[in-house]
């Protein structure tokens, strides 16, 4: 089966971004454009406004197809063009140049609740958001008790949905949606809702759709678990563009592992916060920055930050995530023995040593923060680095180089033993526990 | 609750799964083979058809947003639907007061509150559908922003709930001919005819001011200004033939609500004659006023998802 499902050609979005000194910025008062108006009457119609805004690339040249039956992944950090891209196949927004065509039926599964009325009940919302995803009214009828058997609201059905709880209402909305019948199903982010249960529920269903079913799915998520479970297939954006086509257990590594074309060391932009990072990187044991490091090497993270005021309590701490996003450990300054103060202002610079035989070979990234304990969050650099643990010979890993085997070098100490396993004793620890906690 | 204790279990899971049927995908691929795309995704630009076809596919998309708009707006009041005979009545007695009794202004032989009743039954439903849905982008930003649907549904749908409003007063209007005891003539034949040239002139109001508000917000505080302007200069409070000499009458008319206003009344009142040159200009200018707002919108409507 190789036909197309969804053809896309040469894709690009732009959009003008303005400039403005003061007031909000976007928004344009009529006030504004009468002010203005003389001017631009004589710069032709603001044609020459270059000073004041400039155009900014969303999508730049996005090409890809689609097969039908393919669940297709798209990734990328924000701000790469993915939510763009998913607004233009929705018809949500037009793309500036390019093309796409879709063959067959396409609906969306957007952020879940668009278009509930906090007012009406239970039942109206389900027919209103049927409607706004295109379906008929006797289609939602014929629909309808399967809906609300899916989402579990089956009491509360003449409630206005604004005295559900945050559960309950995500649980309609993504009912509604799920039972949408499209042969091409455009899904984003929906599953960053509702308790674990019901993502698990979310997650089978949309499984359905998109193995049992045979249908075209095209899946737009920062949940790289989800993506890996549905689409045999991504696409990595970046800067609004294609930067890696392939399957999925690859692209994801590249997006989060990104070792190979990412710098060991960045300086950071400052931003407007008492206390901003200005430098980070990561070094291996002979002191040159690197991006991979064996399984026995420490890793040295060095970073800078410039406190303006002195900030009590202020502290610096990182994250350390594996491919898949999930965090591995945490770790902060206040755990440093002997402390280390950074409330001070001024610009510090602090060094961390993660060590050897501690993570499996693997594509790692590190997150940086600059925070007061449960209070304020000052600087936050999301990914900031990434690196990968490389298997050496010399800690005789068996080489396997996946990153499926989990993360954690445990130090497991080996040992043969001749003799037989010692027996339990018949009225041994087992019994003892059951009956105490009887 | 008695509906859903015949619902099978939750774990009725798998009859889900079969209403979307299996041999599905081959025949999905069956039709799509060398056949034209279902879609074409092209930029466009300068001026888009009106593509009533797409609306009217849509159209059940369009009774449940009306349906949506009458539920919600007198929701969580107390006096509830009450609200729609109260406030003009509200209006109509003041008005009556200060321009009938105080000021004394003709009103072309009639008892002046069913006089103004009359015109305020044409003027506040075309008042109201402009100023509901002058923010109805706006307010369903969130859709905008995220679904596709023609956007012109939005402001339309206004347009057909205020018609409950309407439906209210011109039964009031009923009780106050009986009261006064004007004898209805066979010309409120033509209520329909008047009613669908001040819904043309509403929708094409609302679909100008709903889409410029996306862009300029001023529009929420312009159009209270405006509106207050159009009533004065609108034949609400005063008859056309006793205030506007002959000859100014056409151009006054350049103004659709004063076709609309005196065709309201000369249908009810069964009264003065209705001028024919000012009965055409009207007509026109409702298309007008729904044909350039139809094609404003269509227009600027594709930015709408980006500037909202």
């Amino acid at each position: 089966m190789s036909q197309v499902a969804l053809s896309i050609q040469n894709l690009s979005k732009s959009f003008r971004i303005a400039h403005q000194r003061e007031g909000l910025p976007g928004y344009k008062t009529l006030h504004d454009e009468l002010m203005t108006l003389p001017r631009r009457l004589i710069t032709r119609f603001g044609r020459n406004e270059r000073s004041t805004s400039e155009i900014f690339w969303a999508l730049k040249d996005v090409s890809f197809d689609v097969k039908a039956g393919e669940a297709l992944g798209i990734i990328g950090s924000n701000g790469a063009g993915k939510s763009t891209l998913l607004k233009i196949l929705n018809r949500i927004t037009e793309p500036t140049t390019g093309a796409v065509d879709i063959y067959g039926r396409a609906g969306a599964l957007l952020e879940v609740g668009t278009g509930f009325h906090p007012e009406l009940t239970g039942r109206e919302n389900v027919f209103l958001n049927g409607a706004i995803l295109g379906m008929k009214r006797a289609e939602i009828r014929r629909k309808f008790d399967e809906i609300v058997a899916f989402a579990e609201v089956e009491k509360f059905l003449d409630m206005p949905v604004k005295r559900y709880s945050s559960g309950m209402y995500v649980r309609l909305a993504f009912a509604v949606a799920a039972h949408l019948d499209p042969e091409i199903l455009l899904i984003d982010e929906v599953l960053a809702v509702g308790d674990a249960e019901f993502q698990k529920k979310c997650l089978e269903k949309m499984e359905t759709v998109a193995t049992k079913e045979g249908r075209t799915v095209i899946f737009v998520s920062h949940d790289i678990d989800a993506i890996c479970r549905l689409c045999s297939r991504c696409i990595l954006l970046r800067h609004g563009e294609v930067a890696k086509t392939g399957k999925t257990a690859d692209v994801v590594a590249a997006y989060l592992g990104g070792a190979q074309d990412q710098a060991p060391e960045i300086n950071f932009a400052t931003i407007e916060s008492q206390a901003s990072f200005r430098f980070a990187g990561l070094y291996n044991p002979k002191g040159q920055a690197s991006t991979f490091f064996g399984t026995d090497e420490p890793l040295l993270l060095k970073s800078s930050f410039a406190v303006r005021r002195q900030i009590e309590g202020l502290q610096l701490s990182f994250s350390v995530f594996n491919f898949k996003g999930d965090q591995i450990f945490y770790s902060s300054i206040s755990m440093a023995q002997p402390a280390i103060s950074v409330e001070g202002a001024g610009e510090h610079y602090i060094a961390a040593v993660i060590p050897g035989r501690f993570l499996l070979p693997g594509n790692y990234s590190i997150s940086l923060a600059l925070h007061t304990p449960k209070t304020k969050l000052y600087d936050l650099r999301e990914h900031a680095l990434s690196f990968r643990i490389v298997g050496t010979v010399t800690d005789r890993y068996d080489g396997f180089a996946g990153d499926e085997l989990g993360q954690i070098y445990a130090d497991v100490k080996w040992r043969r033993t001749d003799e037989r396993q010692p027996q339990p004793s018949p009225g041994g620890g087992v019994s003892t526990l059951a009956s105490a906690s009887r | 609750m008695s509906t859903f204790s015949t619902l099978p279990p939750v774990s009725s899971e798998p009859s889900s799964a079969i209403a979307y049927a299996e041999p599905q995908p081959t025949a999905i691929a069956a039709v799509r083979r060398d056949s034209e795309p279902t879609l074409r995704i092209r930029p466009t630009k300068g001026w888009a058809a009106l593509n009533i076809r797409e609306l009217w596919n849509y159209r059940d998309l369009l009774w449940i947003l009306v349906e949506r708009n009458i539920k919600v707006i007198y929701k969580q009041t107390a006096l509830g639907i009450g609200w729609v005979a109260l406030q003009p009545l509200i209006a109509a007695v003041t008005l009556a007061v200060v321009f009938g009794r105080v000021a004394k202004l003709p009103s072309d032989g009639v008892p002046y509150l069913l006089f103004v009743f009359c015109g305020l039954t044409a003027w506040r439903y075309f008042s109201e559908t402009a100023q509901r849905s002058n923010s109805s982008l706006v307010n369903n930003a969130q859709l905008v922003s995220k679904v596709y649907f023609p956007r012109m549904l939005i402001p339309l749908s206004h347009t057909f709930s205020t018609l409950v409003d309407f439906a209210v007063m011109l039964v009031m209007v009923f009780i106050f001919m009986a009261v006064y005891r004007v004898p209805p003539t066979l010309r409120l034949a033509a209520i329909p005819g008047f009613l669908l040239l001040t819904a043309m002139t509403a929708t094409g109001v609302a679909f100008w001011f709903s889409a410029l508000s996306v862009k300029y917000r001023d529009c929420n505080y312009a159009l209270p200004f405006f509106l207050q302007i159009w009533f004065y200069v609108s034949p609400i409070i005063y008859a056309t033939s006793t205030s506007v000499s002959p000859r100014w009458q056409t151009l006054f008319a350049l103004n659709p609500l004063v076709g609309i206003v005196e065709g309201f009344r000369w249908s009810v009142l069964g009264r003065s004659a209705l001028n024919p040159s000012i009965f055409w200009v009207t007509v026109a200018m409702s298309v007008i006023a729904l044909l350039s707002g139809a094609f404003f919108f269509r227009r600027v409507e594709r930015d709408f998802a980006d500037i909202i």
